[in-house]
């Protein structure tokens, strides 16, 4: 009898065991931006950036020559391997404190300039590895441990929206949001991952996928309601969609 | 070799070239634009690359990402650029990657002004950032030796795969000297470390991170053992009329120079000076310092800063001889005449 294979672990995927909590959407995301490392066949030409944050110990987790940035400079470091090594291929894995606060303007300009980079980039409303503090994405009325009585715009400043923010970039070639809470938003996340890839391979610009995603331990909920809550508020905070499409269609 | 005449700052491009270097990320800040400009201009003509990163914050990470898959990379910056730099640089030595840096010190602290000073000394030598490292020093006081120390830069930041600094100031970098700048491409191995791929190998990393204490301080023990080796290997300095000297001056970089004339000054009055110059102020030139001390009645340091460099002085010669200060601050460029005057009142000749 012949078996055909129809499901396997990812190549670019590292055996070490996942440090995340249950109920979180890294180890989705990890494994989907893997499976199109491979299905790219870049694998062996791929570095990734870790960022600081839950994701920190990222570069552990695939099977891929990587490093760790400082916090908030992911999209430096990956700037300086690219200009470096254009032949190589360089993501970004970022959270949204990462991304979003501390290292903002490292992500405006790589993306205004078009850096032939890829960045994933987790937006769960929260900064997790340090304990559920308030991130720059934390909703209006949300409470974390440092906006106790819940976010307020007069006092904490609005939820920051960073694709309607980088779509207006001109160096951006591949931007849209979304999430994995579901089977049909795993599947669809995959492809847009893809296209960010695509958005370097095909030396267009700059591709980030943002990822609305849980965070169960933080959020101080079981991880069913922590993805009924991804739909119930922060996708009406943060509305899904491709904003940025140079890619086209993929062949 | 033709002798050409050059800006510091621009010497010290070229010097970066010759010896091999293609990736350059800077952010302007007076007064070392003419070496951001330069590197803007001449790195496309031998198909390399310039970026003007949007923070020195930025810029110094460019250079991780650049020395993590094998570039050899650089940038320049003056003192409020190069504290924006410290995190960074903390980071390139514990993740032992190479790479050079260039601090043209200006007058501080704060916003300070853009004249020359050496008040960086401590943050350069004695950390800067957080944990412990340690950052290879040098302090050329010649436009030429500018470009020595430039190439010297490379190949220690190679050879220990750490990152190198040369300090210099405005006086230095504005300063235009006839040089020689002859290629020195040092082969390169980083075969076994840079991030190429994970082609036919298992895949490499490239960190400052351990969350396990016991093997960060492994980690930690590692670039101890190779600042011991440069500590035994690569203190370099120069003397100067020492052989018979009594009293001696003790000075780096444009300050080294002045000294010089006020040796020579000196001299003329009959008076034995001579001068030490450390040229590396990591590792410091402790040991020939000490000797030196042995034989002289009086050792006056001179800087311009509040005395920094006076406190490694003191560890090669305290209790060994009197050790005196003179220095100006906050970009005051101190001219050999008064240096001399304050000599002269020390032995008491005035």
């Amino acid at each position: 009898m012949e078996y055909k294979v129809a499901y396997r672990m990812p190549e670019s995927l590292s055996k070490k065991q996942f440090s995340y909590c249950p109920g979180c959407h890294h180890g989705i995301v990890h494994r989907l931006i893997a499976e199109v490392i491979d299905e790219l066949g870049i694998r062996e030409k791929t570095i990734i950036v870790a960022p600081v944050g839950c994701s920190v110990f990222a570069y552990e987790f695939f099977e891929l020559d990587g490093t760790v940035a400082a916090h908030g400079r992911a999209l430096a470091v990956a700037t300086g391997m690219k200009r470096a090594r254009p032949d190589l291929v360089v993501f970004t894995y970022q959270g949204d404190g990462d991304l979003a606060a501390i290292g903002t303007a490292e992500t405006i300009h790589a993306a205004n300039r078009g850096e032939r980079v890829t960045t994933i980039f987790i937006n769960n409303a929260i900064y997790g590895m340090t304990g559920g503090q308030m991130a720059p994405t934390t909703l209006l009325g949300m409470k974390t441990t440092t906006s106790p009585h819940g976010r307020s715009p007069e006092r904490e400043g609005y939820p920051i929206h960073v694709c309607e923010v980088l779509k207006e970039l001109r160096g951006v070639a591949y931007l849209a949001r979304t999430k994995v809470n579901t089977p049909k938003d795993v599947i669809n996340t995959k492809k847009h991952i893809k296209k960010a890839f695509l958005a370097q391979l095909k030396d267009i610009g700059f591709g980030l996928v943002e990822v609305l995603s849980t965070c169960p331990t933080n959020w101080g909920m079981d991880p069913l309601k922590a993805g009924r809550w991804i739909d119930e508020y922060m996708v009406k905070e943060y509305p899904l969609g491709v904003f940025v499409d140079k890619v086209g269609e993929e062949k | 070799m033709k002798k050409i005449m050059m800006k510091g700052t621009e010497a010290i491009g070229e010097a970066a070239i010759m010896a091999g270097c293609r990736n350059f990320f800077g952010y302007p800040i007076t007064p070392q634009n003419e070496l951001t400009e330069y590197m803007a201009r001449r790195l496309p003509e031998v198909g390399g690359c310039f970026l003007q990163a949007e923070s020195e914050v930025a810029a110094v990470n460019m250079i991780y990402g650049a020395a993590s898959v094998g570039k050899r990379a650089m940038t320049s910056t003056s003192s409020p650029g190069f504290s924006l730099m410290q995190e960074g640089i903390s980071y390139i030595a514990c993740a032992q990657l190479p790479a050079v840096f260039v601090n043209i010190v200006r007058g501080g602290p704060g916003l300070g002004d853009i004249q020359p000073s050496q008040g960086d000394y401590f943050q350069a030598t004695k950390g800067g950032g957080h944990g412990d490292y340690r950052l290879i020093v040098l302090a050329p006081s010649t436009v030429q030796e500018a470009v020595t120390l430039t190439e010297l830069a490379f190949e220690l930041a190679d050879k220990y795969r750490n990152p190198a600094l040369v300090l210099a100031d405005g006086l230095l970098g504005q300063m235009m000297e006839p040089v020689e700048i002859e290629e020195k491409q040092v082969s390169y191995d980083n075969s076994s470390w840079a991030l190429t791929g994970a082609k036919d190998r298992p895949p490499r990393k490239v960190t400052s991170f351990n969350i396990d204490p016991y093997e960060l301080e492994k980690m930690n023990l590692k670039l101890q053992e190779k600042y011991r080796k440069m500590e035994q290997e690569e203190p370099r300095w120069e003397e100067f009329q020492t052989e018979d000297a009594d009293v001696l001056l003790v000075a780096y970089g444009t300050v080294g120079r002045i000294c010089k004339s006020v040796v020579r000054m000196a001299r003329e009055a009959g008076l034995k000076v001579g001068l030490f110059r450390p040229i590396t102020l990591y590792p410091y030139p402790y040991k020939p310092l000490e000797e030196l001390a042995k034989h002289v009645s009086l050792i006056l340091t001179v800087e311009m800063s509040s005395g920094q460099m006076l406190e490694d002085v003191k560890l090669a010669a305290l209790r060994l001889t009197r050790i005196e200060f003179y220095g100006r601050m906050a970009g005051v460029v101190p001219t050999p005449g008064e240096i001399f005057d304050h000599l002269m009142h020390l032995i008491g000749r005035r």
